[in-house]
């Protein structure tokens, strides 16, 4: 995913010299070919994530469009504020983006694992908050960026996932893409829990369950029509996501659900709790810890579409 | 400093290890641990090792047999992702033990591949996020000033760490306080993350710059022992001011392969680089 991402700005940076990339010397064996290529649309901003969103928040302002890289944590939390006050609040054309999203660094430990990060980014106004489901959903989001005049933050996995989708898509920012048809359950997911969504959906069909896979690319703005046919036309909906219950995809659909008239679908959050993660492990390893896996998503769906 | 407040040492530094034989041994212990575990960081390890050897065995006040005493030293490795180099020392003095170390970054461990303070003795804040392990530091030390304790505070900075604002506004802090029981190291090996220091933002003057915030500071060879022993013991170097330490240092230092090689930040050495990097420590 990382990888698509980066080649996609590289290939749109070519033909649009607004383009600027800044990293938080972050990028080792990604971006020193395109620093040569291109010295006047590069800066390695140092360790200094403050700085560094401020500053693209300034060369925005000035007409660069700033493609802003780190990893976990830092260019979101690190520096709220300034994507608040210097990014959001004046409109500048930043996207942020950030690779290790979940428990990617899973063994790497808690300060590494990213599991706030859509919901403080849904919380700031102006701020589309996109986190995409393969490698072919992450080349096309640059392209969306450009297409938007406002501030982006991109959640980004690492390197090596899996493509998902069959062929090319039609992928446009606050659209959902459905990815498996069905009517019995519709699983919504975002990020890298498509893959475990698709294939938890791939294991209801054994059972005669046709679930409804909904990739939510995009978390905010929420793809509302999307949520609303699921909430009609499936029982139960189930979200999931690589990181907290708390205020991301569940929330932002639970949100809808509660203040939608009418009687709702069953629904259930998947995630992880309002924890830190007590034990060490890879991604893999955490995620089963937490029940984020193929198993357990179908196991869910089927207990709720029994009860 | 009420130094008559302050119990006997528990484990005195006479009856300690040599700092130059720990310093070996946490070497030889990192790079196996990095290395089973594909982990990253081991060029990170290697140049805080000997900083870590002395202070250890030579200059910090603890008690293994109870990790969190009062009236220990503080130590925090704020360059957390060089935590396996601190886990070996920890391990060495029988803080936990040295099974521990096999787990390392593996599935079901205790040992994370950055400083964990949760359920690992000896670890006294989780680090990783670089650019906090200074202001918590000073603020351990301002409490232990308000309530008249004679511990002292150590906390090693990377130098690319050192373009973190946070750093600087504890540095214009600590000396405002006169928090003159806290001493900051620079493990200044002139590299981070995609390349040379002087290329992304540049440190020089680094000492300068922290006696112009009002550190009392020193520079010395980040290997030697000798001097480092030295500095370390003679800490606070005035009275009433923090102590800053600028490390001359070598990222990789100790396998001729790693010294200066940025790849050794990303990957720990793989196939017959393991042999040749214990080889080289002299590990038959
Ligand atoms: C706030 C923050 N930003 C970025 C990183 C990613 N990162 C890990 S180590 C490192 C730099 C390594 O260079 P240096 O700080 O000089 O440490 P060294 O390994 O050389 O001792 C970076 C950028 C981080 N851990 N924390
Ligand atoms: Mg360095």
């Amino acid at each position: 995913m990382r990888n698509a991402f980066f080649n996609a700005v590289f290939a749109l940076a070519r033909e649009d010299e607004r383009i600027v990339l800044m990293v938080g010397d972050l990028g080792f064996r990604i971006v020193e070919g395109f620093m040569a290529e291109r010295p006047k649309q590069f800066l390695n901003a140092g360790i200094a994530e403050q700085n560094m969103m401020s500053m693209a928040a300034g060369m925005a302002l000035e007409g660069k469009i700033v493609f802003a890289y780190s990893i976990a944590n830092f260019p979101t939390l690190r520096c709220l504020e300034q994507v608040r006050n210097d990014v959001c609040y004046h409109g500048a054309r930043v996207a942020i983006f950030c690779s290790g999203g979940g428990f990617t660094y899973g063994s790497m430990g808690v300060t590494h694992h990213v599991t706030e990060d859509l919901a403080v980014t849904r919380a700031m106004p102006g701020l589309t908050v996109i986190a995409p489901g393969d490698p072919i959903e992450a080349a096309c989001v640059p392209a969306a960026i450009i297409a938007h005049d406002g501030p982006f933050y991109v959640r980004l996995g690492k390197a090596g996932e899996p493509n998902i989708h069959a062929g090319p898509i039609d992928f446009q920012r606050g659209r959902a893409i459905t990815v498996r048809e069905g009517d019995d359950v519709s699983l919504i997911a975002t990020g890298s829990m498509l893959l475990v969504a698709t294939r938890a959906a791939d294991r209801l069909k054994a059972d005669g369950i046709n679930a409804r896979v909904l990739s939510m690319h995009t978390v905010k703005p929420l793809d509302l029509d999307a949520v609303e046919a699921a909430a009609a036309q499936t029982g139960v909906i189930l979200t999931i996501e690589e990181h907290s219950i708390i205020g991301g995809l569940g929330a932002a659909v639970a949100e809808y659900l509660a203040e939608r008239p009418g009687a709702g679908p069953r629904f259930k959050r998947l995630g992880v709790p309002s924890a830190f993660a007590s034990e060490i492990g890879s991604q893999d390893h955490l995620l089963a810890h937490f029940g984020l896996t193929e198993a357990g998503v179908a196991q869910t769906a089927k207990q709720m579409l029994a009860s | 400093m009420n130094d008559e407040k302050r119990p006997m040492n528990p484990l005195p530094t006479k009856q300690r290890q040599s700092s130059v034989d720990l310093a070996l041994q946490i070497r030889r212990t990192t790079v196996e641990m990095t290395s089973r575990a594909n982990a990253s960081h081991i060029a990170s390890c290697f140049s805080v090792t000997d900083i870590l050897a002395v202070l250890y065995s030579r200059v910090l006040v603890f008690d293994p047999q109870q990790p969190r005493w009062r009236d220990r030293d503080r130590f925090i490795l704020s360059k957390g992702h060089a935590c396996a180099a601190l886990y070996a020392v920890l391990a060495e003095f029988g803080f936990f033990p040295k099974e521990w170390l096999e787990t390392y970054y593996l599935d079901g461990s205790r040992l994370a591949g950055h400083a964990t303070h949760k359920g690992v003795p000896g670890i006294e804040v989780s680090t990783g996020a670089l650019g906090h392990g200074l202001p918590l530091a000073t603020g351990m030390a301002l409490a232990g000033k308000r309530d008249e304790r004679a511990h002292r505070i150590f906390c090693v900075l990377s130098d690319g760490e050192c373009d973190e604002g946070s750093n600087w506004e504890a540095a214009l802090f600590a000396p405002h306080h006169r928090l003159d029981n806290l001493t900051v190291i620079i493990d200044y090996n002139k590299i981070q993350s995609l390349g040379w220091v002087k290329d992304v933002i540049d440190l020089d003057p680094l000492a300068d710059k922290w006696r112009a915030f009002g550190w009392a500071a020193r520079e010395v060879d980040g290997h030697d022992h000798a001097a480092l022993e030295a500095l370390l013991t003679g800490v606070p170097f005035e009275a009433g001011r923090p102590s800053c330490i600028v490390a001359h240092t070598v990222k990789g230092k100790g396998v001729s392969f790693m010294e200066n090689n940025l790849q050794y930040h990303y990957t720990p050495p793989r196939g017959d680089e393991l042999p040749r990097a214990l080889a080289e420590l002299g590990v038959k």
